[in-house]
């Protein structure tokens, strides 16, 4: 779908900005909402490029930069915390040689952290896209990874 | 026999018998049993109701069956003493009813839930969440047809403050009122939101009961809508809970299919449609101002109050913002009734409550008691225990909420109880840890949360979080202020006093309980010798 028609789809109110974005980000294969579609919105819903801007940076789901076909977000909050989210953090760097808020050279992999994913039961927790993965330890995320990995080179 | 005990004394827990103090006589029946030596020989177990009403206080013994009642605290002793010194039954106390025959003890031990009987969770589990017709097999849909016939939304409102359901989203507003509130206005557009929004570290409550059981929520919702007199009602819900997004979607679809939504429901003259609506990852949109402004496309910063949302919410209609939990209890309350519904939990704090139990312990996860249980029967009796090491302290109710230390395991945990107290029970997170955490550590882990997550509309909240993350980094080296604790303690104060908004306020709640129970650990933290450099470019401390 093209960005007029995605904004055709929900209407040109304001009220529907968010879900705009959602779907102007999820179908752009490197994640990210360009330049151009922040103009376009502008002009098709009558609101300056600031404030789409201004609401789009405020909330951490949106990226303005190009970022990897998988986004990997790891929880931060102190659930996690005290279940060893930082040796996730080191096990998924160490691994995949980025730091968070990088993109690994092949454009597979953006390390994110995020806040309580809501999946605390399985801490430490991570997400990466829509699918959840709990109860991690070094040698699970390497599974995980290597299996994407895989799937991608064919 | 030999290593399990001879006998059991039950003691019916249910809303009655905890008013009149059925805990403390357990305890009581404890402290004698140890007093004459005879733990090994006789066990007090919970149980739900035994069975016989008006009884006051009712003790069953096993196996002999014998049911006591109106037990009080100063007969305890006696009746110790009679029934298991002397070894006759206690006559005075004694009814006629006996215990039903082939009872397993080994229901009694730790799945009490059963037996205390579940509100918002009773379908979860049990039925197809993605099947409406197995969701009116369990008499769903039927509290909306019965008012839709024969209630007023008077009567509905009148229902729902009667049964004293409080808000469960964390802040404990009475949910009748609220809705009278929207009831009294007189615009004729007129919106309920449901808050979804479910961003409490540690809270995956209304997670579960959307993914469980998400007709029981919109069928509270149109029953909100019916009495407030709206036609319009949006689901708010966090981009991160896919799944909970798919099965209300298809919730709202099949309902439609079946006139249980859209026009004219059950052939009435009455109107309703619910839409969703997706939230980008933000935790102050939870905040019911912020989250009318995120609903509206614009950034997620609260607004000034009043006017609140009955008056002027979303589009600056007149709106009612309930959360996930509190509208799944609407629907079983019209049903039942509010004297049911006064059955569960205490006097002043009806009903239920869902918990996350979380951390150090055997089995995290999810569990819906009556309100007032104990944070020593939940890490007991329900998760099982510590998983490793002694535990230290529990966060209740997220990362905005207070941290208790041992001395405070038997506080009920319920409204008013922790009020007395200057705590408050939050949105229903329990977070247990054991001696291996360092208080400074994880509350510089808690204010980097706030950090991330402070809008930056006030520069209290923007400013202050940002300065107690870095007091606590200080403290967790070691290498805090001589005055770092007083400066914290000040600051949480005008925290508490002067943010914009309840996350702002909530900053202080876990510092500040902190100090109060921790304060000996953290002043290890803090280097006597350190004192304040004048601030210059070149020491500056870098804003990340």
């Amino acid at each position: 779908m093209t960005t007029k028609e995605i904004i055709k789809k929900h209407g040109n109110k304001k009220e529907n900005l968010l879900q705009i974005l959602h779907d102007i980000q999820s179908q752009n294969p490197k994640n990210y909402i360009t330049e151009e579609d922040i103009n376009t919105l502008s002009r098709e819903m009558i609101i300056s490029v600031s404030e789409i801007k201004g609401t789009a940076s405020f909330y951490t789901m949106f990226s303005f930069t190009p970022r990897g076909k998988y986004i990997i977000r790891v929880c931060e909050s102190p659930p996690c915390h005290i279940l060893g989210a930082q040796t996730i953090f080191g096990a998924i760097k160490s691994k995949l040689d980025i730091k968070v808020g990088e993109t690994t050279d092949d454009g597979l992999f953006t390390l994110e952290g995020t806040s309580c994913l809501g999946i605390c039961g399985v801490a430490p927790a991570m997400m990466i896209n829509d699918e959840a993965y709990g109860n991690l330890n070094e040698e699970k995320i390497d599974k995980i990874l290597d299996k994407i990995q895989e799937k991608e080179k064919i | 026999m030999s290593k399990k005990s001879i006998a059991q004394i039950l003691v019916g827990i249910d809303g009655n018998t905890v008013l009149l103090g059925a805990r403390k006589i357990k305890s009581k029946l404890i402290a004698e049993i140890n007093k004459h030596n005879l733990s090994a020989q006789i066990q007090v177990v919970e149980t739900g109701s035994i069975g016989p009403v008006n009884k006051g206080v009712v003790l069953g013994i096993y196996p002999t069956g014998e049911i006591y009642g109106d037990v009080t605290e100063e007969n305890v002793a006696e009746f110790i003493q009679e029934r298991f010194i002397k070894g006759s039954p206690y006559k005075k106390l004694l009814l006629s009813e006996k215990l039903r025959s082939g009872i397993d003890l080994i229901d009694y031990d730790s799945r009490k839930t059963q037996h205390y009987g579940r509100i918002v969770l009773e379908n979860c589990g049990k039925i197809n969440p993605e099947d409406i017709e197995e969701y009116i097999g369990v008499g769903g849909y039927e509290a909306l047809g019965i008012s839709l016939e024969k209630k007023t939304p008077e009567d509905i409102i009148k229902t729902v403050k009667d049964s004293g359901l409080v808000g469960r989203g964390g802040a404990g507003f009475p949910t009748g009122l609220k809705w009278s509130f929207a009831r009294a206005s007189k615009e004729t557009r007129k919106y309920v939101i449901c808050n979804a929004d479910e961003g409490e570290p540690g809270t995956f409550k209304d997670r579960l009961i959307m993914e469980g059981d998400p007709h029981k929520v919109l069928e509270g919702m149109a029953l909100c809508g019916y009495a407030i007199g709206a036609d319009t009602a949006y689901i708010y819900i966090r981009g991160e809970y896919q799944l909970s997004i798919q099965r209300l979607t298809k919730a709202i679809k099949d309902a439609e299919k079946l006139g249980l939504l859209g026009k004219n429901i059950f052939g009435k003259n009455f109107d309703f449609n619910i839409k969703i609506k997706i939230g980008a990852g933000s935790y102050v949109c939870g905040e019911e101002t912020a989250l009318l402004n995120s609903m509206e496309g614009l950034r997620g910063e609260p607004r000034l109050k009043p006017p609140f949302p009955a008056e002027s919410g979303f589009l600056s209609k007149p709106t009612n913002v309930n959360n996930v939990e509190t509208f799944a209890n609407i629907a079983p309350i019209i049903l039942n009734g509010s004297d049911w519904f006064r059955k569960f939990g205490t006097e002043k704090s009806p009903g239920t409550k869902v918990y996350t139990i979380l951390g150090h312990i055997n089995r995290p996860g999810l569990i819906e008691v009556p309100m007032g249980i104990t944070l020593r029967e939940i890490i007991y009796d329900y998760a099982g225990g510590m998983s490793h090491g002694k535990f230290k302290m529990a966060q209740i109710g997220g990362t905005a909420g207070d941290i208790l230390s041992s001395e405070l395991l038997d506080v009920p945990l319920e409204y008013q109880e922790l009020q007395k107290l200057g705590h408050n029970l939050g949105s229903g997170a329990i977070l247990i840890m054991n001696e291996t955490v360092s208080i400074a550590d994880f509350l510089a882990c808690c204010m980097k949360f706030f950090v991330h997550e402070s809008c930056g509309k006030c520069s209290v909240c923007r400013i202050g979080t940002k300065q107690m993350h870095n007091a606590f980094k200080r403290l967790e080296k070691q290498e805090a202020y001589f005055d770092e604790l007083e400066i914290i303690k000040e600051l949480a104060e005008e925290l508490k006093l002067t943010a914009f908004c309840p996350m702002g306020q909530s900053v202080a709640s876990p510092v500040l309980s902190a100090l109060k129970y921790f304060g000996k650990e953290l002043i290890q933290g803090v280097n006597p010798d350190k004192r304040h450099e004048p601030v210059t470019r070149d020491n500056l401390e870098p804003w990340v």
